[in-house]
């Protein structure tokens, strides 16, 4: 185990902030805090549809942008974040998280925090089935073919 | 007033996602990486947010409606279906390629590195293959 990586007391903050926020969204708006499902509907109107809730989500989106902006304020420089894995992983990464959380009706906010939180079993299998998916891939991208 | 609820909700859950790092890729892939320096961070993210959202949510849907809203909106499939277990199959795979969910792809955005562009188009690209671009006809 990586103590020297592991950060409890900044996880624990940051993830009540995320409950706090999905419970926030329900209370005021009456919604799921599901990031997939959010972006995919900013991108509705492409086809014509779901007009009535394309400002709530693009101000959603909008807000996520801008909270990295004001912590580096804050701090008085940019976050400093890495990406490990080369950038066709990047690439191909995104197609099936795109392509994934659509199918699969939603991703580590939709299913992982909300859904577990409303006790959905649907969620519980999602979020089962996601976490496992990536332990298996990460194990062989980086034990098996060592990236 | 659900537009500018939404904005601050937005930035909650940003500085969230911010503070506990889990817009880092590296931080993903090394809680990922179970069999390497295991780091446990996100399970802690995890616990913390779900603590507060159980607790949350049976307080908020005692009420009869949202603030800015007419009802809560709920989803209502119930049934475990291939949909839901290859998608979350195919999402957790590109999860653990790039160390990044939609969440944190878009907070990560903000900070102007190249390889979180290359994620987010994909992201879209994929999206919109499910979901088809022109209107669907009934």
């Amino acid at each position: 185990m990586d103590i020297a990586g592991f950060t409890p007391v900044s996880a624990a903050i940051g993830g009540g902030l995320i409950g706090a926020a999905a419970v926030l969204l329900m209370a005021l708006n009456g919604r799921i805090a599901g990031v997939s499902g959010i972006v995919a509907g900013v991108m509705a109107p492409l086809r014509g549809e779901g007009g009535a809730d394309f400002s709530w989500r693009l101000a959603f989106v909008a807000g996520l942008v801008l909270a990295p902006l004001l912590a580096s304020l804050v701090k008085g420089e940019i976050i400093a974040i890495a990406t490990p894995h080369p950038l066709w992983m990047m690439a191909l990464g995104g197609l099936l998280v795109g392509y994934g959380t659509r199918l699969g009706s939603g991703c580590t906010s939709g299913h992982g925090v909300c859904g577990v939180a409303r006790l959905s079993t649907r969620s519980f299998a999602a979020t089962a089935t996601f976490m496992a998916a990536a332990i298996v891939t990460v194990f062989i991208v980086n034990r098996i073919l060592g990236f | 007033m659900s537009v500018l609820s939404a904005l601050l909700v937005g930035v909650l859950f940003g500085l969230g996602l911010t503070i506990s790092e889990m817009i880092n890729p590296a931080k993903i892939i090394a809680f990922l990486d179970v069999a390497g320096s295991w780091d446990p961070s996100l399970l802690v993210v995890m616990a913390s947010a779900l603590a507060v959202s159980f607790v949350g949510y049976r307080i908020v849907l005692a009420r009869r409606a949202p603030l800015f809203g007419a009802a809560f909106q709920l989803p209502t499939k119930t049934t475990i279906d291939r949909p839901l277990i290859v998608g979350s199959a195919l999402f957790g795979v590109g999860w653990g390629l790039a160390g990044l969910c939609p969440g944190p792809a878009i907070s990560a955005a903000a900070l102007g590195k190249g390889e979180i562009y290359v994620f987010l188009i994909a992201l879209i690209a994929g999206m919109l293959l499910k979901d088809g671009l022109a209107p669907k006809r009934a």
